[in-house]
């Protein structure tokens, strides 16, 4: 079994709220992430799901190293990235790197595509110019454009194009982990298609690793090996893709499957209906976060927070039913 | 792999031919009518002016109105000045001066400027603290007072002038990149730069400021009006470009004694062409801010 | 019973450069929509979706105009009508519900006051029977505690509730067609589901018949009773949902369906190749032939008739001609599973 390429524990994010006066006087915290625990192996995808405030937008800063953690570590190929400077901080520049959800904003509007997809090399090796086109066509084509438009500006494409650019960015490097941030939400339905199969088509002949954030079910469930569940900055349940698919456990992760929309117009579905919205993560419930919402919830929801068990093989839960 | 045909994988790379004469279609005619002939005329002012500037034209009355009144002369097509120099002459190389200064003395004030604002607006902290705090010190001065007593201070010569009105004019710049560069630096091409591991410089370099040349080009246009009065006022208190050397602002200030007399060719001439160049400058300004920013370029 | 409203050969142009440009955004586009019923028109960016919806409550965007083609509602052209004469419509008959609640919404006015107001403009409600409209309203839309949020206003409210507020003032002049533009795109999930059941109830409540326009076919499968597939300006296939979803006809539609991906299965999405194309600069012929598994010769010469296929089911394919047999095999699959 070889070691995960990233570990996460206990990983754990406050932000401080405070009152912008003199004196300035803290108010509160907001806890976007609260505790969390996951592996990436190499070559796999790890899914995560979950709605506004859920803390996945924080947990991606985290890894990204934009954001320092409050607790926990962040451990990759077994170091902890938090202690990482120079050439090491720059190794880990260098095999970690991001994708993002909006294509029109995610490249630099004034640089041709092909300098665009050159900057990593250029930060990280010393390789020739022309070493570096080489290089930069053959990501293009790793990602299914043709090697003449690294001469084209990113307003020359459209939004599937621009996003495979951002790809092929991604991947330059040798890239063993790539985070994904809700990278098809925003293009049309038939180009997510494309981008999908493009994901995962590279998955297989690289080996590199994704976290995929995403909100879509389905689209998630789709490309993931596993996938997390998110709720209020905590992990609610996490397990293999199709196992969650066929056994949620978790009320929050029940509702998030019953509320997705069918395939087909006779795929009816039993709707396990919660009720209210997410609250605010500045003063989170207490016990188990989910308990106002819950319809099974029980008297020690509200008291005990729950611990994340494992209950079947590769299946972990957080709820008090188990 | 995506399998495109030939027709499509073009329409999908966007290859349009480049329109050529359409680019010239959107040219604001009125102000380029305007300041080509006067950056020619400045130019090739050696070669165009009649007479030396300087001297008194041989032969001429002084104060000798232009050729179309009564006492005028052919010659000297819009009359002499109190020494009797040919206008037209001092026009042409007053000319010169002033957009030389206009220019230079904004890529001055652009450069400090723009240089700062940047610092400031990406790495923040103590930098842009400090830099905000001397804007603000530099701003609570009145431009022409404190031009005046640089002047002063560094005597009178035109490259003087040039270094006075850059380090007076830098702010409006500072202020205004700053606030660009502030919402530049949270855009997601940004981020995944650093993500990526690039060095500020590298960031600053590469990402911001192209980002912002825009907007310093928009600024840069909108200044030299700005700064060519300011340097017409600097002739016209006398601390601007010594005489003999003609400047507008210092022909005006000349004219200014017989102007109630009617010898009106002495003062209206240099404050037209002062009032002409800024205007199109001004107009030109505007045009490129419509033309450079996406948004308000389709309306 | 006479349809609610009937577009007919609907053609609506944008005109730039001084009518040098001519772009068909909706071209020669044809659906009925009955008392109580939901279409859905689904379609990726610009396809013209959109604009159609505009075309139909007459708030097309400047350089845009209806140039063909007829909008019968309620016994009136409304392609023909002045925007006097729209304002009375607009509200009262046919609302409009848009994808960003903030942008809908506006900030310095009470949810009180902007709920009331098609109430107070199109039924001259006033007094205390307006107030006890807007909380029959707020009850509708399963607002809790409408008396206090009355006065609250938009940015104090999650999204989820704001486009519920929406939602009341699309329903406060008693309209009998809501237009709804993708008004899910920006919620959550188990949040789009409450709005989702929401709008059937208030349906079922009300009789109000929904054109729901989206580029899911997910929200199509689970709110729509007929659907209207858009590309390139024209509508490629129309018929029943459930026909549609069992039998899809045009190439485009089939590829639609096939690039979902269903929930616990790992099959291979679909791709339609290529990218929706340019509407300035369509191809020759059928403008999907470039991106289509199934193109013929034929499809890029002479563009596609509207087929009939069965009933009320449409497409524009030359493959939908009863020699291909597909059309055949699509009544059979249609009368197995009983539509």
């Amino acid at each position: 079994m070889s070691p995960p390429l990233l570990e996460v524990e206990g990983l754990t994010k406050h932000f401080p709220v405070t009152i912008a006066l003199f004196p300035r006087r803290q108010i509160g915290w907001v806890k976007a992430v609260d505790g969390i625990d996951f592996a990436v192996d190499p070559g796999e995808t790890l899914g995560v799901i979950g709605e506004s405030g859920c803390g996945k937008t924080t947990t991606s800063k985290l890894i990204l190293l934009q954001e320092a953690p409050t607790r926990g570590a962040i451990r990759f190929d077994g170091e902890d990235i938090a202690d990482l400077a120079g050439p090491a901080l720059m190794r880990y520049r260098r095999e970690v790197q991001v994708v993002f959800q909006d294509p029109y904003s995610s490249l630099s509007p004034r640089m041709r595509v092909g300098e665009i997809i050159a900057e990593p090399l250029q930060i990280h090796t010393d390789l020739s110019r022309t070493a570096q086109h080489e290089r930069v066509a053959e990501v293009l084509e790793l990602v299914g454009l043709r090697p003449e438009v690294a001469a084209l500006f990113p307003h020359e494409f459209s939004g599937g194009q621009r996003q495979r650019v951002a790809i092929a960015r991604a991947l330059v490097t040798n890239t063993r982990l790539i985070v994904l941030d809700e990278p098809v939400s925003a293009l049309d339905v038939s180009i997510r298609a494309q981008i999908m199969n493009q994901l995962e088509e590279l998955q297989a002949r690289l080996g590199v690793s994704y976290i995929f954030i995403g909100h879509d079910l389905a689209t998630v469930a789709h490309i993931s090996h596993r996938i997390a569940v998110m709720y209020l900055g905590q992990i609610v349940e996490m397990s293999e893709a199709l196992e969650l698919c066929d056994r949620p456990l978790h009320p929050y992760t029940q509702a998030l499957f019953t509320a997705a929309l069918p395939a087909h117009p006779d795929d009816k579905r039993e709707r396990l209906a919660i009720s209210g919205e997410v609250p605010s993560a500045l003063s989170p419930p207490s016990g188990c976060r989910f308990h106002p919402r819950c319809p099974k919830a029980m008297a020690r929801c509200a008291v005990e927070p729950p611990e994340r068990k494992e209950v079947a093989p590769g299946h972990s839960v957080a709820c008090h039913l188990y | 792999m995506v399998s495109l045909s030939p027709q499509t994988s073009a329409a999908a790379i966007g290859h349009r031919p480049i329109d050529w004469l359409g680019q010239f279609r959107g040219l604001p005619l009125l102000p380029l009518a305007i300041l080509v002939p006067f950056v020619l005329v400045a130019a090739f002012a050696d070669y165009i002016a009649p007479y030396d500037p300087t001297e008194p034209v041989a032969g001429m009355k002084i104060f000798t109105p232009p050729a179309w009144m009564q006492g005028g002369d052919i010659r000297v097509l819009l009359g002499t000045d109190f020494q009797g120099r040919d206008i037209v002459s001092r026009l042409i190389f007053g000319a010169r001066v002033s957009l030389i200064v206009g220019v230079t003395g904004t890529v001055v004030a652009g450069g400090i400027g723009t240089l700062l604002g940047v610092l400031a607006g990406y790495l923040g902290g103590w930098v842009d603290q400090v830099v905000m705090r001397v804007t603000d010190a530099w701003l609570a001065l009145p431009a022409l007072v404190f031009a005046i007593f640089l002047a002063t201070m560094l005597g009178p010569s035109m490259w003087n002038i040039v270094i006075i009105l850059g380090a007076v004019y830098w702010t409006r710049y500072a202020r205004v990149i700053r606030g660009e560069v502030l919402s530049l630096r949270e855009r997601e091409f940004v981020k995944l730069a650093e993500i990526a591991g690039a060095s500020s410089a590298r960031v600053i370099r590469r990402h911001i400021v192209p980002n912002v040349l825009n907007t310093a080009m928009v600024l840069a246009s909108l200044t030299i009006g700005v700064v060519i009065i300011a340097e017409a006022s600097l002739s016209f208190l006398g601390v601007g470009v010594p005489p003999p050397q003609p400047a507008w602002g210092s022909m005006l200030a000349e004219g200014r004694s017989t102007l109630m007399v009617g010898m009106w060719w002495l003062t209206i001439l240099p404050g037209f062409c002062i009032m002409l160049v800024v205007l199109a400058t001004q107009l030109l300004g505007d045009w490129l801010r419509i033309r450079l920013d996406p948004q308000l370029r389709n309306l | 019973m006479p349809p609610l409203l009937q577009v007919t050969n609907l053609e609506t142009h944008y005109v730039s450069f001084g009518g040098a440009r001519v772009v068909k955004a909706v071209d020669d586009v044809s659906f009925t929509v009955n008392e109580g019923e939901t279409l859905g028109i689904v379609g990726e960016s610009g396809c013209g979706k959109t604009t159609t919806c505009l075309s139909i409550v007459s708030l097309l965007p400047p350089a845009s105009r209806i140039v063909g083609g007829r909008i019968e509602f309620a016994g009136k052209d409304l392609a023909r009508l002045s925007q006097g004469e729209m304002r009375l419509i607009r509200g009262a008959q046919i609302a409009m519900i848009l994808q960003d609640p903030m942008a809908s919404l506006n900030p310095l006015f009470s949810i009180y006051t902007q709920v009331a107001e098609p109430a107070y403009y199109h039924q001259s409600i006033r007094g205390r029977s307006l107030r006890q409209r807007v909380r029959q309203l707020l009850d509708a839309v399963r607002i809790p505690s409408p008396a206090q949020r009355m006065r609250e206003y938009p940015h104090q409210m999650s999204g989820g509730m704001r486009q519920r507020i929406v939602g009341a003032i699309a329903l406060a002049g008693g309209p009998r067609l809501i237009v709804a533009d993708e008004p899910t795109t920006n919620l959550d999930v188990t949040i789009q589901a409450q709005y989702l059941d929401l709008l059937k109830e208030l349906q079922q409540e009300t009789g109000v018949a929904v054109i729901f326009v989206t580029h899911n076919l997910g929200i199509v499968a689970r709110m729509c009773d007929k659907l209207a597939v858009m590309y390139a300006g024209k509508i490629v296939e129309a018929g029943a949902v459930r026909d549609l979803f069992n039998a899809p006809q045009h190439p485009y539609t089939k590829g639609l369906l096939g690039s979902m991906p269903k929930l616990g299965s790992k099959e291979p999405l679909f791709a339609i190749p290529g990218h929706p194309p340019d509407l300035a600069s369509l191809p020759s012929g059928c403008p999907f032939h470039p991106r289509c598994g199934e193109a013929m010769p034929r499809c890029s010469i002479e563009e596609p008739a509207e087929i009939r296929v069965a009933g009320d089911w449409r497409a524009r394919c030359w493959r939908a001609e009863p020699q291909y047999g597909q059309s055949a095999k699509a009544i059979d699959v249609a009368a197995a599973v009983g539509s």
